[in-house]
């Protein structure tokens, strides 16, 4: 009160002069009237008469009512503050709600052991949340209801989706865990607990409801900020009027699990093996870092939605199945009838991000849905696109590529664009499964191993329904630019055999849509009309880091220039399709397959513990073309190199699907990690015999040379001898004779 | 008789099977054991395991990652007579963890050992129960090292 009426001392005057200042206006304006103001409708100045004491009523009446105001406003703010808080609770849970009923694999099988496992503080503490906290030493009353009220909410606990608990729980958890535990315990249950900080150092002040604000919105708004600093900015946030939204308290890196809880954003702010890209190299490299350093926690970031899955599948097997829902599944069936699915793991071998630190015998996370946009090289930290920094001790990029286009069809606008399919992921095979249901007419742009297997298998397709499936590139034959001419041509003619027009030679002029079809201009003048297009033009390798990482770029190959450890630079390797590495025997290049992208990612996890091997195991790769033409390839194997091919006169045996058949393993080719399934199509109609003909190129091997040192070998239709091929092109020898090279490989037998 | 045909910078040879009868005179060079840059098989060169060798699938990296290696390293050095008895304790911990995660580990009934068999029983029954209920790993000879992870059949 003493402070009111000083300030009231000094008002006064203030207001009488302004005061004085209202009544001469109106008395000017009252002037033509010639009257004094005591009753002039006027004037804002409410009441009474004009003598001193009513003035100093006034006064105090007026200084009252703005102080009335003033706290009206703080408070409603406050309560608006809660209510939008509320809000915001309520639409991210019904938010991850939608998401986690759409995620196939739910996390809840993975949650309740994870959670057992690995939250050693958290679980028990949403359970003693529920029975009031008086149990916990020294909260303030407030500090109960506080925690009662967001305990209540946390109700539904684990045992429904831990997605909406999450916010709720940690909510909860915060302001118990916040009164037990001290400040500094910046790893482990840290993110829930420096949540906590604020609220409770709040609580003691004053208000309840801030508190329970910033800790959820925190949890809603999980930008950056290493856990340090969150001390002293929660403690100087706690100072500040409660009034203050949560927006600064951004350091709360609460981990969020969301490759398959979506709703909580929490990300670790720091992990020890941090892969950037979840796709084979990325896998391989985990695995091989579990295997290697025993409890290694393994951070996979990726901007998919999908877990760590195989792409061969995608253009082969997938399509040959027969069951319907296999666009839901997934899974598809070997030869033998062994089924699995392309994904790597269940999800049950992966633990959520927000556990990584936890776990005790560490494990693999994947945060899904999360782009690297910027990579931090001295800092040893990368940003991601919603503003959240991860630190590491050792990284690695396997960001693969991004599938190219043609410029004509980019700039053909967006009727055009909408009806082409650049084929690379799941959600491609998806909507290509979708489309082709529904069409008379699909083309394929690109002759080599996509283009080619995929119109092999829509060809396939085309049996059942009547979907003309058309191909066309600018060389001469299928894999034109990996098989000599020779087999090339011969290439071409079983796939017209799969039911696919070829159209050879063919250089894209341009591209319109008329009448909702497509018409593609050819350079030649030919014209082709068309419902879709799949564009399989080749792979643009990912290198969007380079620029804010200062790694070097590949002007030959493209991607990121790597030593033959696969080295980019300190604490950072790269695998996969995006690395540009150095092969001690064949030189530096950039391989885009399957096999190396898991051999180089299995490096790469070996030289990220220690092993510093450079790359030396040769990769190898396959395509089936159809149930005839099956061929494993490992090395350079460039057309415009002299060959050599050494054939057999075939047999009906010799395809992949008898190799399978015999062998009972329904694998013909193996990856070294994963088993692939790479046996072909049921063929409906029986293979036909072959011709006991002089260029019938049945089975053999196929010498690639370079300065008379074979660097490439393709074994055609002739299985499991990889090994040797593999050892013939380490040993880089020149040899004289081919044929006795060949001989090595035993064709003729099985 | 063996055909040659030469298309361009291309040559095509056609072969009998009496062509390629007689053994081949291509020479190879010869493996170094001790060749530090080889894919090793499951046991290294020094005895010690290869925990990430493909034939073990996913196994030693997996959720029971640690259980595994534990369990089987325990094996592998046991010099008892009969191999692994004094194991017993790691390969039920090793199971408690697989049963925990049936999706990756499925348990097959045949396939699950039971405590009270001999530890060699149970050891090699785990081992080859792993093997076969994980997918991805071969038919491996755990004793014996495995160059080739894939192809071979």
């Amino acid at each position: 009160m003493l402070k009111c009426r000083n300030v009231w001392k000094k008002l006064a005057p203030l207001a009488r002069a302004s005061s004085t200042v209202c009544r001469q206006n109106v008395r000017r304006a009252g002037l033509p009237n010639g009257r004094i103001p005591a009753r002039v409708p006027v004037a804002h100045m409410s009441t009474g008469p004009t003598g001193g004491g009513g003035e100093n009523h006034l006064y105090v009446l007026l200084v009252g009512a703005a102080c009335l105001g003033g706290g009206i406003y703080a408070y409603q703010t406050i309560k608006g503050d809660q209510q939008r808080y509320q809000d915001r609770i309520n639409e991210i849970s019904s938010r991850s709600q939608k998401a986690a009923t759409e995620e196939p694999t739910t996390p809840i099988q993975s949650e309740p052991p994870a959670v057992k496992a690995s939250k050693t503080e958290a679980v028990p503490e949403p359970e003693t949340q529920a029975a009031p906290s008086p149990e916990e030493p020294s909260p303030p009353v407030p500090d109960v209801e506080l925690a009662a009220a967001p305990s209540e909410t946390a109700e539904p606990p684990p045992a429904d989706e831990p997605v909406v608990e999450a916010p709720q729980e940690e909510a909860a958890e915060p302001p118990a865990a916040r009164v037990v535990e001290e400040a500094d315990e910046p790893v482990v249950e840290a993110p829930p607990e420096e949540a906590a900080e604020p609220p409770a150092a709040r609580v003691v002040e004053e208000e309840q409801s801030p508190p329970s604000e910033p800790s959820p919105a925190e949890l809603t708004e999980p930008p950056p900020a290493p856990v340090v600093e969150s001390e002293p900015t929660a403690a100087a946030a706690a100072e500040s009027p409660s009034a203050e939204p949560p927006e600064p308290q951004p350091e709360v890196v609460a981990v969020s699990g969301v490759d398959s809880t979506p709703a909580s954003l929490k990300v670790p702010s720091h992990t020890p093996y941090l892969l950037i890209g979840g796709g084979t190299a990325s896998f391989a490299a985990a695995r091989s870092i579990r295997a290697r350093d025993p409890g290694a926690k393994v951070l996979i970031v990726t901007d998919e939605p999908d877990l760590p899955y195989m792409r061969p599948p995608l253009s082969k097997e997938l399509w040959f199945s027969d069951d319907p829902s296999v666009t839901e599944t997934l899974r598809f069936k070997q030869w033998n009838g062994k089924e699995r699915s392309i994904y790597f793991q269940p999800a049950s071998f992966y633990i959520n991000p927000e556990e990584l630190d936890s776990a005790e015998n560490g494990g693999v996370a994947v945060l899904t849905g999360k782009k690297v946009v910027q990579m931090d090289v001295r800092g040893n930290k990368v940003k991601l696109d919603d503003e959240t920094e991860i630190s590491y001790d050792k990284c690695l990029i396997a960001t693969g590529g991004v599938p190219r286009n043609l410029q004509v069809i980019e700039r053909a606008g967006e009727e055009v664009t909408q009806k082409t399919t650049l084929f690379r992921k799941i959600d491609d095979f998806k909507s290509l499964d979708k489309v082709t249901r529904n069409i008379k007419s699909i083309t394929i742009i690109g002759g080599g191993f996509l283009g080619s297997e995929l119109a092999c298998a829509l060809g396939r397709r085309s049996h059942e329904s009547d979907l003309e499936v058309i191909q066309m590139y600018p060389e001469k034959g299928n894999m034109g630019k990996v098989l000599p001419e020779y087999l090339s041509n011969w290439t071409t003619e079983k796939v017209k055999r799969e039911g696919v027009k070829v159209i050879t030679e063919a250089l894209v002029k341009s591209v319109t849509c008329k009448d909702d079809k497509l018409e593609i201009q050819l350079k030649d003048g030919r014209l082709v009309k068309t419902d879709h297009i799949v564009a399989a033009v080749g792979l643009e390798p990912n290198v969007d880091l380079a620029k804010s990482a200062g790694l070097e770029v590949d002007s030959d190959f493209g991607g990121y220039r790597v030593n033959a450890e696969l080295q980019a630079r300190s604490n950072i390797w790269v695998a996969g399709d995006a690395a540009c590495f150095y092969d001690i025997r064949l030189g530096r290049r950039r391989v885009e397959h399957h096999d190396h992208a898991v051999v180089s990612g299995r490096l790469a996890g070996e030289n990220m513990t220690g092993a510093n091997k450079p790359y030396w195991h040769q990769s190898m790769f396959w395509s089936d073309l159809g149930p005839d033409v099956g061929y494993e390839a490992i090395g350079i194997v460039d057309s415009s190199l002299p060959t050599v091919g050494v054939f057999a006169k075939a047999t009906a045996k010799d395809t992949p699907k008898a190799a399978t058949e015999q062998s009972g393993t329904g694998i013909r080719s193996e990856s070294e990690t994963e088993d692939t399934a790479t046996s072909p199509v049921a063929s409906s109609t029986p293979a036909p015999a072959m011709e006991q003909h002089k260029d019938d190129y049945g089975k053999g091997v196929i010498f690639y040379l370079r300065d008379k040192v074979v660097v490439g070998i393709i074994l055609w239709n002739v299985f499991n001898r990889m090994p040797i091929a593999r050892k013939i092109i380490k040993d880089g020898e020149e040899h004289a004779d081919l044929n006795e090279v060949a001989k090595l490989f035993n064709i003729h037998e099985d | 008789m063996s055909s040659i045909r030469e298309e361009g910078k291309d040559q095509i040879i056609f072969v009998t099977k009496e062509d390629h009868a007689t053994p081949s005179s291509a020479e190879l060079v010869e493996e170094d054991p001790n060749d530090p840059y080889e894919e090793r098989g499951l046991i290294l060169p020094s005895g010690e395991i290869n925990w990430n060798c493909p034939c073990l699938g996913g196994m030693a990296s997996g959720p029971c990652g640690t259980d595994f290696k534990d369990a089987f390293s325990c094996f592998h050095y046991s010099k008892e007579e009969v191999k692994g008895s004094e194991c017993l304790e790691q390969f039920r911990a090793m199971q408690e963890c697989m049963q925990r995660y049936p999706e990756l580990y499925p348990q097959e009934d045949d396939k699950v050992s039971e405590t009270d068999k001999t530890s060699q029983d149970s050891a090699s029954a785990e081992i080859s129960g792993a093997n076969s209920t994980s997918p991805t790993v071969q038919d491996s000879n755990t004793t014996q090292p495995n160059t080739e992870g894939s192809v071979e059949s």
